[in-house]
Parts: C-alpha cells; sequence; structure tokens
C-alpha cells in the first residue's frame, strides 16, 4: 500500500478506543436513524443483514454505521443526519441490530466516484464485547470489471472478497452479513494514519 | 433525544456472554491482565512498537472471546467516502443538548460536573464543527436502559445522554453528574470505574472512534479488564480526565478537563490545502 509507507508519522499520540457496551440504547439511536431516504422514494434500496459471533450466534447489541456516495457518486457534505427532514440524502446512517442480531437501512445503491471504480458503502462496527470499532466495506455486486480491478478486492484471497461483495436479492434489496469471528469472518480494515 | 426514563419490560440477561464466568474470581482476572501485561512490557524491551490502542482480543473481558475478529485488519488505502466525513450542524444538535443536568423537570441528584476539552486529530489541529455524544450512568451507577437490570435507583430527572458540536477551536464542554461505579457480570464481583463514553467524529471518516473517559485516582482501574485492554500505561492514562479547579465554579460545579485526539487525516496531507471545516 503506497500510502501506508510514505504517511508522515503523526505528532500526537491518538485517544484509545473502547467498547460501545451494551447500553448505548438511550444514546445513540435516534428517529429515522436508518432511514438515509424515505422507503417510498424511487430509487430506495433496502440494506440489511445479520451480526454474527464467532459461533455463528446473532448479536443482540451491535450498532453500526454507514457513508456512502449518492446515486450519481457524489460525496454529499449536507447536515440534518440527526434530524431527518425526509427530503435531504446526507449520505450517513445509524442502526442498532434488533433482537435477533438483524439490521436493516433504508439509502441509495452509491454510485462510483470515478469512471470505472467499483461503488461501495462505508460500514462502521460497534458492539458490546468488541474493544475499539471495526471498518469494512460493502461492494455493489454488479460492476463486476470494477469488482476485478479494485486495488483492495484484488489484494484479498477469493474468500476474503467474498466477504465485502453484497448479495442482490430478488426485490432489489443488498444483503451484506457481517462476521466478526469464524468461518466466514468479514475482513476489516485499517488505514494508513490511525497510530 | 428519548426522555421515556423507564420500562417494565423485563429482558434475560443477555449481555452475559457464559453465566459460568461469573463464578470466575477477580484473582484469577487479575492474574491473566498481570501475564498479558508482563508480555507486552517484554515486547517493548525487546523492541515492539508501544500499542496505542486496546487489544480486541482480551481475554480477561470474556465478551470479547468470540467478538474479535482473529485475522489482522487489512491495510487498506482509504479512498472517495473514507476520506470524508458526514457533516452535522446547528439541525442535528440543539445548543442545550450539551446540558445534562437540564432535560427533566428538576435537578439531578449527584455531584453536578463541567467535562471539558479540544478535540485535535493526530497532527495537532482541532477537529472543529463534528458531532460529540455522550452517555453514562447516574449518580447511583444505573444507566437508563431496558436491559440494565442493576438494582440502584432510577434519577427521574437524569437519562445521562448529551451531544454537541466541537467549536472552531475543536472545544466542547458538557454540564453533567459524576457517574457511580456500578457492578457487572464479567466474573464474580466486577465493578466498572466510573466512566462516560463518548462518541467521536473526525474529518475523514476512518478517525470514526467511541470510547471511555474515567476519573482520575479510581481504585477499580487495576482490576478493571476493560479499562486495562490498553495494555500500554500511557496510552491507559489518556483515558483518565484532569481535575481542573480552572473549571471548577463557585458554589455550582467541580471542574475535569479532558482532551481527545483522533487518528490522523489521510486527506489534507496528500492534496492541496482546502479549507477545512
Amino acid at each position: 500500500m503506497t500510502t501506508a509507507n510514505t504517511a508522515p508519522a503523526l505528532e500526537l499520540a491518538p485517544t484509545p478506543g473502547q467498547t460501545i457496551g451494551p447500553f448505548y440504547g438511550y444514546a445513540l439511536p435516534f428517529d429515522k436513524d436508518n432511514e438515509l431516504v424515505n422507503q417510498a422514494r424511487p430509487g430506495a434500496v433496502r440494506l440489511h443483514g445479520v451480526v454474527t459471533d464467532g459461533n455463528g450466534t446473532v448479536i443482540p447489541d451491535a450498532l453500526l454505521e454507514i457513508w456512502q456516495a449518492d446515486e450519481h457518486g457524489n460525496v454529499v457534505a449536507k447536515d440534518g443526519s440527526l434530524v431527518r427532514d425526509g427530503y435531504t440524502f446526507t449520505g450517513w446512517g445509524r442502526t442498532a441490530v434488533d433482537n435477533v442480531g438483524h439490521y436493516t437501512f433504508t439509502t441509495l445503491n452509491p454510485g462510483a466516484t470515478e469512471e470505472g471504480k467499483a461503488p461501495f458503502i462505508m460500514l462502521t462496527v460497534f458492539a458490546r464485547g468488541l474493544l475499539n470499532r471495526l471498518f469494512t466495506r460493502i461492494y455493489l455486486p454488479e460492476d463486476t470489471a470494477a469488482l476485478a480491478n479494485d486495488p483492495l478486492l484484488a489484494s484479498l484471497d477469493e474468500a476474503g472478497r467474498k466477504t465485502l461483495v453484497a448479495t442482490r436479492e430478488a426485490d432489489g434489496s443488498l444483503r451484506f452479513d457481517v462476521s466478526l469471528q469464524g468461518e466466514n469472518e468479514t475482513v476489516f480494515l485499517s488505514y494508513p494514519r490511525e497510530s | 433525544m428519548s426522555t421515556e426514563a423507564t420500562s417494565t419490560e423485563s429482558f434475560t440477561d443477555s449481555h452475559v456472554l457464559d453465566p459460568a464466568a461469573t463464578t470466575l474470581s477477580q484473582d484469577a482476572i487479575s492474574a491473566e491482565i498481570t501475564d498479558i501485561h508482563a508480555a507486552y512490557k517484554q515486547s517493548v524491551l525487546d523492541g515492539a512498537r508501544a500499542e496505542t490502542q486496546p487489544r480486541i482480543d482480551f481475554a480477561p473481558y470474556r465478551s470479547s472471546l468470540l467478538r474479535h475478529p482473529t485475522k489482522n485488519l487489512h491495510h487498506a488505502d482509504p479512498e472517495t467516502i473514507e476520506l470524508h466525513s458526514p457533516a452535522f450542524g446547528e439541525r442535528d444538535v440543539h445548543a442545550l443538548e450539551s446540558d445534562l443536568t437540564i432535560q427533566h423537570n428538576g435537578e439531578p441528584i449527584g455531584e453536578r460536573i463541567v467535562v471539558a476539552g479540544r478535540v485535535l486529530d493526530g497532527d495537532g489541529r482541532p477537529v472543529a464543527g463534528q458531532l460529540i455524544e455522550v452517555w453514562q450512568a447516574n449518580a447511583a451507577g444505573r444507566y437508563i436502559h431496558k436491559r440494565d437490570q442493576h438494582p440502584a435507583p432510577i434519577d427521574p430527572n437524569f437519562t445521562g445522554v448529551g451531544r454537541a458540536i466541537t467549536g472552531p477551536n475543536g472545544e466542547y464542554s458538557f454540564t453533567t453528574i459524576k457517574p457511580a461505579p456500578y457492578p457487572w457480570k464479567n466474573h464474580h464481583n466486577a465493578w466498572r470505574p466510573a466512566h462516560i463514553h463518548f462518541s467521536l467524529f473526525g474529518t475523514d471518516f476512518t478517525q470514526r472512534m467511541i470510547t471511555q473517559m474515567y476519573f482520575p485516582g479510581d481504585p477499580l482501574f487495576s482490576l478493571d479488564p476493560i479499562y486495562q485492554a490498553i495494555t500500554d500505561a500511557d496510552a491507559r492514562d489518556r483515558l483518565v480526565a484532569t481535575y481542573d479547579h480552572s473549571i471548577t465554579s463557585h458554589e455550582w460545579a467541580t471542574g475535569y478537563n479532558w482532551d481527545i485526539v483522533l487518528t490522523g487525516s489521510n486527506r489534507t496531507w496528500m492534496e492541496d490545502e482546502e479549507g477545512e471545516n
């Protein structure tokens, strides 16, 4: 990775992360937190899946956030994520998984940010028992040429690659399961200047 | 922000991973922590880099056993969406949300405190205009949460939730009540040190973090597997606020200072300097 080798050292040591714990319930969820767009909007897409642990058991107290470009590949910079007006696409959403470890976002298929790039949604995972947040990417399955050329996917083996590409369901939904550990362990990412 | 303070729902204790684990003694857990820390110290003496973040595979914190990835994190060159952050503004957060003591009809019980500081990035630059969220237990060690069944009183005047947007110099300030320690079920007689949870955003989404602020001099530090999952003593110290008499106000509240450093931005150093938000 080129930037990893050339990233300048940090001047200050970062504050360590800690687990979100189980009791974030009245703090972090908010009204329409998982509705980046209204589900009646043309082009609205359901992104959903389950979060599982090393035994394959669903986790009932994880919290997920997504951050993505709009359907034209533009990175938006609009506020109103916490108090949604129902019209503005802010690109960011949050949801707590339900009692059976399942999550749903209502969003848009992100567009490619550059010609030939594989579009993806950035996903951040928090959970009790998880001592620091995890980052990953949710790639759209359609543009197979772009997926084949993607540098991150190309740096993974076949099993790892599979964990980052969502499945398109018959109704147009995107299915993306998160596995914190075990056979189908999701590939999680680190970035050059983390510490 | 919800003010539904109570719930009559009852829940099975789903945050207990393995009920049998609660029979383990503090001594057994402490011995595990001591061994891991000793091995870490030796590795640093042997030339390993200091660890600035918690271990995600820290067995003394039993809930981490099945919830940590077993593979190394995969190095990624951040691109497009990862190099930006969501925008937050006055539409998202009302100025009064940073005072956790005025959200109900009366004064909460407990020691009123002000926690103030700055959010900086790893290059020392202030992180301005970003969302900072806090949540905590009340002065009796009880969360307003349906799954918290600790038999300590709920305070009808305290939900323990606050939000703010950082100022132009990355500054923030919350007025709240000092939280108390509380028991949990990691092992027999396990108690968490008093803490406030903080959720933070940087200018890149890769700087996103959630952490916990602790209070100086807490006797529970050495016993707590979550705090001790940070194996490096200097890194652990960064989670402890400083009592600050200049923040303390006459006949009103005691004051604590806590500065938070996010990781480095991957964006601005690669491109021409653009307007920082």
